[in-house]
């Protein structure tokens, strides 16, 4: 496949282990080039281990990856240029203030983004001059983050890119990922916030112990199967309603002999669908 | 925080030219070398307050020498510069940079990793030079007469070629097995201790006997290489062959146990 057309991100039957412990199992997937792709996971999924496999940190076990096309390992020095990393922390010296650091990581590249709009972007500004080991968690955070941007990259690989962050930098790093994309940047995070993956991703892939166990867009993903019934109301509800509902939706499916599994009042979210999927698999 | 016109962040991706990056690289390791105070102290503080101090109270401290007192501890004090850049800021540094992981996000960026040692080793070189033009020049204040002539001066600075590779990949050896605290500790420890007792300011024989030891000790043998070159213009050659077995036994123990993250 010529490597202008290839997907941003090919993953063929990835697995990783580290000593007996199994990180990824066979995973496969493809992101698209243009979007905004989210890989949602618990803690220990295996998120972070396919991200640096794909950033050619570790070489696969078993299976394939291609980034852009190209091999994250072989052809690693072709391929850095053109992508942009942010990882899950770190990643400047000790002692380096925090825009010295993103103006160091720009003259690595050879059409960098302006420094200046991108701290003032992120809100850098009023700790451009604090050494990076004094920065806050979500400094440190938008500062990764700068840096993976600032060389104008093709694709941008981010490890949960706002944890730790308060609500209105997390604004403020959702905007940006969204003009990255509109810009034609492809983007591919990892999350464990559902609300983030539902709110950014144009798709979602759910792994669960280093498994696929669930793709699609954030709207396919919630709409759910067809046993989904959604009730949609024109006005408050009074409280003896939910109970009232109840009762008639159970006599309803005993007369119609339907197993009703649930009712739950409020919209499904990715959360739903997380629980769901992940609830099956512990008890299996 | 405003948002930016359409087409800011259209993909224009490219690795700047490798001399830009190199240079770039050698610039920031230099600046964050000096700009630790700490580390300052350690490269140019002591080194010149043991030299001035010697200078001046050799007699009271009983030190007594077959040559002039500073025309000994000036070259000695060169070595100790040595020591003190290539080994213990050297050691330190890369401990925090794991730490830090800055390694990992430069080995993430357009700069290939030799790339970023050859910063590193500019970054080494520089600060030395620096150190070295400092040194000299109180050691000509105090009446340093170096005697040794181009020959002289070809065999210190072949020994501090040495002596660096042989500190830094110790000190590299160090930085990548042990925690950076630990890198820390160790690293000003054992630059203390070799000042005092290691035979770099002052040669093995002030030490009286069963001292000669001290001339395989990396300290030691830089020394002792750097006083024959400087002050009588001859070559120490067991010093020049102990540094190079240290310097191909750190490089063999960095090489296997160094890690990058």
């Amino acid at each position: 496949m010529p490597e202008s057309s290839a997907p941003a991100v090919e993953i063929d039957g990835l697995v990783m282990r580290y000593g007996d412990k199994v990180a990824v199992d066979g995973l496969s997937l493809t992101v698209e080039r243009g979007s905004i792709t989210a890989v949602l996971g618990p803690n220990g999924a295996g998120k972070t281990t396919t991200l640096e496999t794909c950033e050619g940190f570790r070489r696969p076990q078993a299976g394939h990856v291609r980034v852009l096309g190209l091999d994250p390992v072989t052809q690693r020095r072709e391929l850095l240029p053109r992508i942009g990393v942010m990882l899950q922390s770190g990643g400047a010296w000790s002692g380096v203030r925090a825009e010295e650091m993103l103006r160091h990581v720009a003259k690595l590249h050879a059409n960098p983004l302006p420094v200046d709009m991108l701290v003032e972007r992120l809100g850098l500004g009023e700790c451009g001059k604090t050494p990076f080991r004094r920065l806050s968690g979500g400094q440190q955070q938008r500062l990764g983050l700068a840096m993976a941007v600032v060389g104008r990259p093709e694709l941008v690989f981010v490890d949960e890119p706002t944890a730790g962050m308060d609500p209105a930098a997390r604004r403020t790093t959702w905007e940006l990922l969204q003009e990255l994309r509109a810009d034609g940047v492809t983007i591919v995070l990892t999350t464990h916030y559902l609300e983030e993956a539902e709110r950014l991703a144009d798709m979602v892939h759910i792994i669960d112990r280093g498994q696929l166990i669930a793709t699609g867009s954030p709207e396919e993903l919630t709409r759910g199967s067809s046993a989904t019934v959604r009730l949609v109301v024109d006005r408050e509800l009074p409280a003896d309603a939910e109970a009232a509902l109840r009762a008639a939706v159970s006599t309803w499916s005993e007369q119609h002999q339907v197993g009703l599994q649930s009712i739950s009042f409020g919209s499904r979210t990715l959360e739903d669908v997380f629980l769901h999927l992940t609830g099956r698999e512990l008890e299996s | 925080m405003s948002t930016a016109t359409p087409g800011t962040f259209t993909p224009q991706p490219g690795a700047a030219p490798l001399v830009q990056q190199v240079r770039a690289q050698a610039a920031m390791e230099t600046k964050l070398l000096l700009r630790n105070g700490e580390q300052l102290l350690i490269a140019l503080v002591i080194p010149v307050l043991a030299l001035v101090g010697g200078v001046v109270g050799a007699e009271r401290l009983g030190l007594t020498f077959d040559d002039r007192v500073v025309d000994v501890l000036t070259p000695g004090v060169l070595a100790l510069g040595v020591l003190s850049t290539s080994f213990t800021s050297l050691a330190i540094a890369t401990g925090f940079e794991r730490r830090y992981g800055l390694i990992k996000r430069l080995g993430a960026s357009p700069l290939p990793r030799f790339g970023l040692l050859l910063g590193k080793v500019v970054a080494l070189f520089g600060v030395m030079a620096l150190q070295a033009v400092v040194i000299s020049a109180v050691g000509f204040a105090l009446g340093w007469h170096p005697h040794g002539g181009v020959i002289g001066a070809i065999v210190a600075l072949s020994g501090a070629f040495l002596g660096t590779l042989a500190f830094a990949s110790l000190g590299l050896f160090m930085a990548g097995t042990l925690r950076a605290e630990a890198t820390l500790a160790a690293a000003n420890l054992i630059y203390l201790l070799l000042m005092m007792g290691g035979g770099v300011v002052l040669p093995h024989t002030s030490y009286g006997g069963g001292a000669g030891v001290l001339r395989l000790l990396p300290s030691g043998a830089l020394g002792d290489v750097m006083r024959s070159g400087l002050a009588d213009g001859q070559c120490d050659a067991l010093g020049m062959f102990v540094l190079m077995v240290w310097a191909i036994a750190g490089s063999l123990l960095a090489g296997r146990f160094f890690k990058w993250e």
